[in-house]
Formats: C-alpha cells, structure tokens, sequence
C-alpha cells in the first residue's frame, strides 16, 4: 500500500472520527448525566440529514438549510424529551431501551412514509467542492477538510462550554453524581432538557454534515449509532475528552482496518486465507478494540463517575 | 429447611399465588398452541403451523434472555448471536454430510455454549450499560465473522441441504412432527426455566442481581454464578437457532443482526419480565402483531414504534402484569375490594397514632413543665388518630366485610 493512499485513509479516518464523537457526544452526555440510555440518537442524526435535505429543496442555500436543520433538530429533540424521555429518566434501563427501540422503529419507518424509500442526495456547495493537493498527484476534497475543521471546531467550542462555562460545570457535576448537584439546589430537569436538547442538535448537525457525501436513506442512522456506542463505552460513559479520544481511534481503525488489513494479513497470510480473513477482521476490528479495553479497565478508558 | 430448596416457587416475593397464576397463563399459551392443527386443518392451510413454529422458537429465544434479564439483572443485547451460532453450527454440520439429529444438534448446543464462555468471560465482569455494550460487540463481531464466511455463503446465507434427520430418515419434514417437537422444547424450556431459577442457583442468581455486596459478604463469587447462568441462557438460545435454521432450512447473518436482539428484549419486555410466562406471552404478541399488521400495511413499524414507546411508558409490568392486574381488579363491593379499603383506613389510622406517640415522645422528654400537661399533649395529640379509626370503623360494618371487621378487631387488640 502506498504512502499517499494511506494518508488519504487517515483523513478520511479522521473524517469518520470527528462524525462519530458529533453523535457520540450528545450520547455520551445524556448517557452520564442523566443515566438514559438513548437508542434514538441515532434517528436523530438521519433526521438531521433528512432535513438538511428537505431545507435544501426549499431554500437552495446550502448554510440557509444547515442552520434551519440545525433549529429543526434542536425542536425535534426537546419534544421528544417533553413527550417521551421526561418521563424515563430515573426508570429501568430495560423500559428506556423498549421506549426509544419504538421510536426507532417509529422515525425510521415515518421517513420511509415521508420522503420514500430511495437514497436522497444534497449537493456540496460550490464554495466548499472541488479538491485541494496535499502533495504530488494527492488531492483531497475540500469538503471533507471542511468537516473535519467544523468537527474540530465544535469539540473545542465543547470543550470550552464543558470546561469554563457555569451551566458546563453544572452537566460535569451531573454527570459525577447527578443526585449532589439536584440536592445542592440545581434544577436538573430543566439542565437534563438542556443537555437533551443540545445533544439532539450535534447528532443532527453529524446528519447535516454527512448530507451530501452519504446518501440519506433509513436506517442510516443504525449504524452510526452502534459505531457512537462503542465510542463511548471505549472512552468512558459521561466523558467528552474520552469521546473525542475513542472516536478518533475508532475512525481510524475502522477505515485504515477496512483499507489496509487485507495488505497486512498478506505479509504473513497465504493470500487465499488473508482475502477470507481480512475482510472479517476489518468489520471487527474496533469492536475487538472495545473488548480489549472492557477487559482491562471495565468503565472505559476515562471514565466521569467517581465511584465506577 | 429441607424441603424449601425445592418449594420455592420462581415468584417466591409475590407469594404462591403468582406462581398458580404464571402456571395457568402458560398452560393456557400451551394448550392454545397444541390446538392449532385442529385450526389449521379446518382451515386448510399450515400458515397458522408456520406462525406457531416461529412463537414456539421465539419463545424459547426469549424465555433463554429472560433467564439472564430477570433472574441474574444481565440485560443482554447480543443474544440474537446465538440464534445464529445455533443455526449456523447445525446448518455447517448438515452441509458436509452430518445432519443428523446426534450431531446437528449437540455441535449447535456446543457452539453456542462455547460461544456463550469466551464472550461471557469477559462480559461478565461488566455491569449494567457496559454489559448491554459489550454484548452487543460481541454479536457484531459474530455477524460480521458470518458475513465474511465465503464457504457457507457469507452475506447471503447459507441454505442447508434438508432439514435435521433423526436416525437417518427425515422425520422432521413432516410438519406436524416439527410444530409438535417445537412445542415440546418450548415446555421442557419453560418447566427447565422455572426449575433453575427456583433452584439454589438460581437463588443466588436472583441474590446479587438484588444486592451483589450482600452476596459477596455472605461467600458467594459473583463471577462463576453469572458465567454459568450467561452459558445457559447462551445454550438455549443456540437450541432455539437450531429450530429456526431447521424451519426455514436457511440461515443467514441476518439472524444475528442486532435489531434481532433487540426484538427479543422487546419480546421480554412485552411480556413481563420477572415472569416466566411473560417472555412466552411477548413473543406471541410481537410475532402475532408483525404477522397482522404487516398484511395490513408495509409500514406496521408506524403502529409498533408508538405502541412500545406508550407501554415503556404506561405498563412496565407487560402483558403478564397487565393480566395480573386485571385478575387482581376488585369490582366495588366485593370482599377484595372492602379489604382493600379497610387497608387504606387502617393505615391512614395507624399512621396518625403512630404521629400522635413521637408528639407525645417528644413532649416527655421536654423537661416536663407539668406531667399533666404532657399527658394532656399526648391525648390531644393521638386524637385524631382515634377519630379516625373509629370513623374508619364505624363506616365498616355497613360494608358487610365480616373477615375485615376481625382484622380490624385484631389489629386493635394488638
């Protein structure tokens, strides 16, 4: 494997990371502050894409229909806190599971209703297309640097609110022990809404991004969400730093693995059994990862919780 | 206690009368199922023996997770891997030549169950989110192992040469055969599912899902107790692969898939857990539900998305709670329903007096400006208290409840 189609991989590696820590943020917060486990993030990132699109038909402005989704993906989030999450925080994990399993079930079909079955595709905009070289006879879409420098910025805008913000320190605190912060006089419902929200709009604004180089189908969401998932179990439930970490990690080894482990087995493979294997050790690659870092430090690698 | 070890019914906390109940539920699913030849015939078809197959597999899948769900607190969301582990062991076995019952069936057992030990031993020493987490990697990487297995079909499954043959003749082509064997596994599960979970096991089991420290305290390793009770559970979930792969003489990755596991939580979850008949009656309801709706309309997911997120919601307990609750329900008048309201007065009563003696506790250890006073304090303050029992009391007998009157009288003598 050459050295350019490497770093290509890397980038896009990266690329893949930033999405993932966009989604698994959200996740990673709402799972340690408010100990909800939201299988319907990831809808709420297909929705995202799913509106960027639809604003896109209507406005034709790419940034218009970023920020309108954007808004939209924050509503949609706080109603189904209002409607639905609300009432589960503090309940079994198992009744959390069954309610946002149905509202999977609920979005991913409802999308099929609303815009069909067939992919939809959104435009890159022709500010942010064409491809800039990164050496001799390497050049990299414009678009994908654009994400990854948007992903960066949002994690460090993150970083910024988590860690120097009041209402950043409230959702650290909640996220240690949620039960202190409530009994020290904090509303937590309303921080609880707030966190909810915000972790809606970055799963969508992960949706919007992805737009227009995926194409925006159902059950697009599924996958990203197991992958954030991962993300955040490897990084330690509740912890920003720790997602940003694994998802980097995890980005990178699933796209150098599925590139790459084909070439490597070959090395020292007879190459009938390295095609066989490659391929199926690629796909497990980052959930072996997880296994490995479950088994030696069972709370993930920075875990929030003090007592875990 | 001798004779406790065995006695103990799996709902010991809520009295033997959940257990009669969970029995009659599932005798009643039983016989319910057995029936259904009688129905197919009359109406000529064997859709209706396709159905009850798949209830019965599924029912064995989720009465296997609700062992690890209710008794041991271990919320699996990989347990579909074993559906697929079962199916596919059988299906690989049979298409080299070997499927015969001795060996189709133990190589599936042994594949899950080995499966269910190298997954589990790392597993295990998670807890609740981590566990969900890390059972689900464990059934991804399963998937995508079956995925890239070119020999035996990879993505688009593997069809097997025929279904199971018991002593070299195809016996379980006859459909009936199969619906009844499938029937007879899902009893024996269900009578096997109790046993364990009333068992010293199973007890333990139920202990440090409950209170792991206390058990811990008491001698018990937590460790071997959840390894074994997730190897189980992992077996006979393979069992169940082994029927459905036989069912549709198929199997393919797409058993494994993690929308699958998470229909079997569902299946737990509509039931109830903590009952044994609940995964059963979960299972019937879910496969009933795709089966109708998904004829009505392609987009049935509309109906059972909302439906699911309203019973998360509004009724925990499931279907079997739901039952319960309506067996439970008093129509006014009745003897449960006066016991019930005398239960209220009496605890409205009771909870007064007992405010009445701390007021009057208190007033004692005051340094006493005058012992009468006090006493006087403590009368005043338990007043009410009588009042309200003698009103509670008096409203009695015109409710006829002749068993609560005693109760009542009992309670007083006290």
């Amino acid at each position: 494997m050459s050295a350019s189609l490497f770093i290509v991989q890397l980038f896009n590696g990266l690329q893949l990371g930033i999405l993932l820590f966009l989604v698994a943020a959200g996740l990673t917060l709402v799972f340690g502050v408010m100990d909800f486990i939201n299988l319907a993030h990831g809808v709420q990132y297909m929705l995202g894409a799913y509106l960027a699109v639809t604003a896109y038909g209507f406005t034709g402005n790419f940034f218009l229909s970023v920020l309108l989704a954007l808004l939209a993906s924050l509503l949609f989030g706080l109603v189904l806190e209002l409607l639905v999450f609300r009432h589960l925080y503090g309940r079994d994990h198992l009744e959390q599971v069954l309610a946002t399993f149905g509202i999977i079930m609920l979005l991913n079909q409802g999308v099929k209703l609303l815009w069909g079955a067939a992919p939809l595709n959104m435009p890159i905009p022709d500010l942010l297309s064409g491809s800039v070289p990164l050496m001799e006879g390497l050049r990299y879409p414009v678009y994908r640097f654009a994400i990854i420098a948007a992903g960066v910025l949002v994690a460090a805008g993150l970083y910024l609110f988590v860690t120097s913000t009041r209402l950043g320190m409230l959702v650290r605190a909640g996220a240690t022990n949620a039960a202190m912060v409530s009994a020290l006089g904090v509303d937590i419902k309303r921080l609880f809404t707030v966190v909810f929200g915000f972790g809606a709009m970055l799963a969508g604004f992960a949706g919007v991004m992805v737009a227009p180089i995926l194409s925006v189908e159902p059950g697009m969401g599924d996958q990203i969400l197991i992958l954030a998932f991962v993300v955040i179990v490897i990084g330690g439930i509740g912890s920003i730093r720790g997602a940003f970490l694994a998802a980097v990690l995890v980005g990178v080894i699933d796209t150098l693995g599925r590139s790459c482990m084909s070439d490597l087995l070959r090395s020292f493979l007879p190459p009938a059994t390295a095609r066989i294997i490659g391929p199926a050790l690629a796909s497990m690659s980052i959930y072996l990862l997880m296994a490995v870092v479950l088994a030696i430090r069972p709370a993930g690698l920075f875990p929030a919780k003090g007592r875990a | 206690m001798p004779g406790a070890r065995r006695g103990i019914p799996a709902a010991a906390a809520s009295g033997s009368r959940t257990l009669a109940f969970d029995q009659r539920l599932a005798a009643g699913l039983f016989v319910l199922l057995a029936s259904l030849p009688l129905l197919s015939r009359s109406m000529a078809s064997s859709y209706l023996l396709l159905v009850g197959e798949r209830v019965a597999i599924f029912a064995i899948a989720a009465l296997s997770l609700e062992l690890l769900i209710g008794a041991g607190g271990l919320v699996s969301f990989g347990h579909a891997a074993f559906l697929g582990i079962g199916a596919y062991a059988a299906g690989i076995v049979a298409s080299h030549g070997f499927g015969t019952l001795s060996i189709a069936l133990p190589a599936a057992l042994a594949a899950s169950a080995l499966f269910a030990l190298a997954t589990g031993a790392i597993a295990v020493r998670t807890r609740g989110v981590y566990f969900i987490m890390i059972t689900l990697a464990f059934a991804q990487m399963a998937f995508f192992i079956a995925s890239s297995l070119a020999a035996y079909g990879g993505d688009d499954g593997l069809s097997w040469p025929t279904r199971t043959q018991v002593l070299g003749r195809p016996i379980l082509k006859d459909q009936l055969t199969f619906f009844y064997l499938c029937l007879a596994l899902l009893i024996a599960t269900y009578l096997g599912v109790g046993r364990l979970i009333a068992s010293r096991f199973g007890r333990v089991l139920r202990g440090l899902k409950d209170n792991e420290t206390r058990m811990q305290a008491i001698g018990f390793a937590p460790y071997l107790y959840r390894l074994a009770a997730y190897v189980i559970a992992g077996s006979l979930c393979g069992l169940a692969g082994f029927l459905l792969g036989n069912q549709a003489e198929f199997v393919s990755p797409a058993y494994m898939h993690w929308q699958r596991s998470g229909e079997l939580i569902i299946m737990v979850l509509l039931g109830g857990t903590g009952t044994r008949c609940g995964p059963m009656l979960g299972a019937l309801a879910f496969l009933l539900l795709e089966e109708t709706l998904s004829r009505l309309t392609e987009h049935w997911k509309v109906i059972v998305g909302p439906a699911l997120v309203l019973m998360a919601l509004f009724a925990s307990g499931g279907i079997a709670g739901a039952i319960a609750a309506w067996q439970r329900r008093a129509a006014p008048g009745s003897p449960l329903a006066l016991s019930r309201l005398g239960h209220h007065l009496l605890g409205a009563g009771r909870a007064r007096l007992h405010a009445g003696r701390r007021t009057g506790r208190r007033l004692l250890l005051r340094p006493a400006r005058s012992l009468r006073r006090s006493a006087q304090a403590i009368r005043a303050a338990c007043e009410p208290a009588k009042a309200a029992l003698d009103r509670g009391l008096q409203g009695l007998p015109s409710l006829a409840g002749r068993g609560l009157k005693t109760t009542v009288e009992r309670w007083r003598r006290r």
